[in-house]
């Protein structure tokens, strides 16, 4: 399951996120959406570990961070 | 019960305001109005008011711009220069549609001007004075009395239209002692009715509350300026107030507002006293504009003489509302002093 | 799956008008972010500025005023005293605040009043076309300085922390910056501590929040985040240079 969701109509393919993440899983996707930017997209969700510091950085409010919660002591 | 009281003009219109229910006053020095900021520096603390003497005009207007769009009747007062000043926020709290009052104590200019009394800021006044289409809704007492009176006028029509009203008084209206009777109980604020566009914080389910003068797209800013254009033909249409003496008989009528009308009704009596027929017209809402009975008084046949202590401001209003069908003349004053009783007469008597 | 990271309620829906990775963005979903933290969403009300944030009022789900180029300050103390048990911020660029708006920042200032300012610094003057601002740094090539700011003719940026720091008014001033995550966290801490600090009545706070506009700058938004760090930081140092021990106590 996704733990990195991009609005990408939101995105103006400012590339912030691309230069944050830790695991370098961002990349910019090769359509355009209906504002004619390249919006940023991850692919390897299972590589996301949730830092969330792509999301902190997006100027647009394009990113929603999950964690697993399965297996997590309450 | 009414009180009857000596006042000074900058203390009544003080006074008036807080009967009146206003808490908020924001202003800074300037002669000849300082009396108004120092009677609610003295006041308002006292019952629960705010008094601030802001670091400029600029700042004090824009105090009342966010007090008026926070709910409370904001005022501040000022004199010729420092009403310049205060143009640029005076056309966003029209635009914004934020209720407030705005004293001008006038005095004469152009530039620093002096410091005595002038009818010169009258174009500034009704016209906008600032930039944009807007207008304010603008009293002209010509008494101590008319002071109080007519501040608690502004405040009323002020909430009723969500506009911006002014009193123009001038520097012998301020300065000025006379009884002044206090006809109506002072309106406590937590009677007033309540402003639901006011920004107080998102409460229950309702959108935002947004105070805003700002129209980017053209068809906004067309929207804008047609909601204002029709706001001001409905105060045009109700809430003309003006006074006429002596004018039904008349060949002549005199029209003059505040000091200079003080000067013209002495004027009048003493030519009447010598049969002359002529008789006062006093507009007291400056605008909007007694346009319609001055318009009736030239299909009489009456002839108009303007009188002011300007180079000639409101006798424009009266041309536009005459359009050519009766003579209209003019004799102002342009050296800070009030025209004599004397000099009226025989401007008077010059036209018989 | 839980969230780790959404929208705040405080912040709308609306898509921002500003430039690709002008950092606007992240310092009004910080703010957003402080409201919801402290539960005063229903009690806050903004002052938006003249500027690129102009526009401030449509990206908040909160009653707003739009104040005159440099007034809010003047706008915000005047709701603050109708409304002296709401929160009253404004949001302010360099431009606005520290030319046009120096005498009503100063004055909101020296009087304590009890409101927030959010001040934007990117050291240029963004909506009209990159032009000077009080905040360029010496050398900066602007559409108004073509040959870059000359300290000769024009004098020296103005450090608006230090300087409001030597009035007594106000309780808590810092500068923050968002060029990084880390960076990031600490301004929301900043935001929210002054935020506290009108809760408890203190005085007046202000965060100076560095920022980037990549597009005045003639730079990409990744270039500008570190045109900030490495000119910008030198010059505006970051830390606190006001603060109340009692809300030292509350943000430890």
């Amino acid at each position: 399951m996704a733990k990195v969701i991009f609005d990408s109509e939101r995105c103006k393919g400012c590339e912030l996120c691309v230069s944050v993440c830790p695991r370098g899983i961002i990349r910019m996707s090769n359509t355009l959406n209906s504002q004619g930017y390249h919006s940023a997209e991850v692919v390897e969700q299972d590589k996301c570990i949730s830092c969330a510091f792509c999301a902190r950085i997006c100027p647009d409010t394009v990113i929603e961070v999950y964690r697993e919660t399965k297996g997590k002591v309450s | 019960m009414a009180e009857r009281v000596m006042m000074k003009g900058n203390e009544a219109v003080a006074e008036g305001a807080i009967r009146a229910g206003c808490r908020y006053f924001f202003g800074y020095p300037i002669t000849p109005q300082n009396e108004v900021p120092e009677y609610m520096s003295r006041r308002l603390p006292k019952i629960g008011g705010v008094f601030i003497q802001a670091e400029s005009e600029v700042s004090a207007i824009n105090m009342v711009y966010g007090a008026g769009g926070a709910g409370g009747r904001a005022m501040t007062s000022s004199s010729s220069p420092g009403i310049s000043l205060k143009q640029e926020g005076i056309s966003y709290i029209a635009t914004a549609e934020v209720p407030c009052v705005i004293v001008n104590m006038a005095r004469g200019g152009p530039g620093l001007g002096g410091l005595t009394p002038s009818q010169s800021d009258y174009f500034q006044a009704v016209k906008g004075g600032g930039h944009g289409d807007y207008h304010l809704i603008v009293l002209a007492p010509w008494s101590v009395q008319e002071m109080v009176d007519l501040v608690g006028l502004a405040f009323d029509l002020a909430d009723k239209y969500r506009n911006p009203a002014m009193i123009l008084g001038d520097a012998i209206l301020g300065q000025m002692m006379e009884p002044v009777t206090f006809k109506s109980e002072p309106i406590d604020p937590k009677d007033l009715p309540a402003k639901p566009w006011a920004t107080v914080g998102l409460s229950g389910e309702r959108k935002p509350n947004l105070i805003n003068s700002l129209g980017l797209l053209p068809e906004h800013l067309e929207s804008i300026n047609l909601r204002l254009q029709e706001k001001y033909k409905k105060i045009a249409e109700n809430e003309v107030r003006f006074e006429g003496t002596d004018v039904d008989d008349a060949d002549l009528v005199v029209v003059a507002y505040g000091t200079t009308s003080r000067v013209a009704k002495s004027a009048i009596d003493q030519a009447r006293k010598d049969g002359k027929k002529v008789g006062l017209f006093r507009p007291i809402t400056l605008w909007p504009f007694p346009t319609k009975q001055i318009q009736e008084l030239a299909a009489a046949g009456k002839r108009f003489l303007v009188v002011e202590m300007s180079a000639g401001q409101m006798v424009e209003d009266v041309r536009l509302a005459v359009n050519g069908e009766a003579s209209v003349e003019f004799f102002g004053k342009l050296n800070g002093a009030i025209p004599t009783v004397e000099e009226v007469y025989r401007e008077i008597m010059s036209r018989f | 799956m839980e969230q780790v990271f959404g929208r705040p309620k405080a912040l709308s829906e609306k898509r921002l008008h500003y430039c690709p990775g002008c950092t606007h963005g992240i310092i009004h979903r910080l703010v957003a972010e402080a409201i919801d933290d402290l539960g005063i969403q229903d009690k806050t009300i903004g002052v938006a500025p003249v500027g690129c944030a102009v526009l401030a009022y449509d990206y908040f789900n909160l009653d707003f005023q739009q104040a005159a180029h440099g007034r809010a300050p003047a706008v915000a103390t005047g709701i603050k005293r109708v409304l002296p048990d709401r929160f009253v911020f404004t949001y302010q660029g360099d431009g606005d605040l520290a030319s046009i708006g120096m005498a009503e920042i100063v004055h909101a200032a020296a009087r304590g009043e009890k409101i927030t300012v959010i001040f934007i610094n990117n050291a240029i003057y963004g909506m009209t076309g990159g032009q000077m601002a009080p905040t360029s740094l010496p050398g900066q090539k602007t559409t108004t300085s073509p040959y870059g700011r000359d300290i000769n003719t024009v004098g020296y940026p103005i450090r608006v922390a230090e300087m409001l720091t030597t009035l007594d008014g106000p309780a808590y001033i810092s500068r923050v910056s968002v060029h990084d995550p880390k960076h990031i966290n600490k301004a929301k801490e900043a935001i929210r501590k002054a935020f506290e600090v009108q809760i408890q009545g203190l005085g007046f706070s202000l965060v100076e929040v560095l920022s980037t506009c990549p597009t005045n700058w003639g730079l990409s938004p990744r270039e500008a985040l570190k045109w900030l760090e490495e000119n910008m930081i030198p010059y505006y140092p970051l830390g606190v240079f006001k603060s109340p021990e009692e809300v030292s106590k509350v943000g430890a």
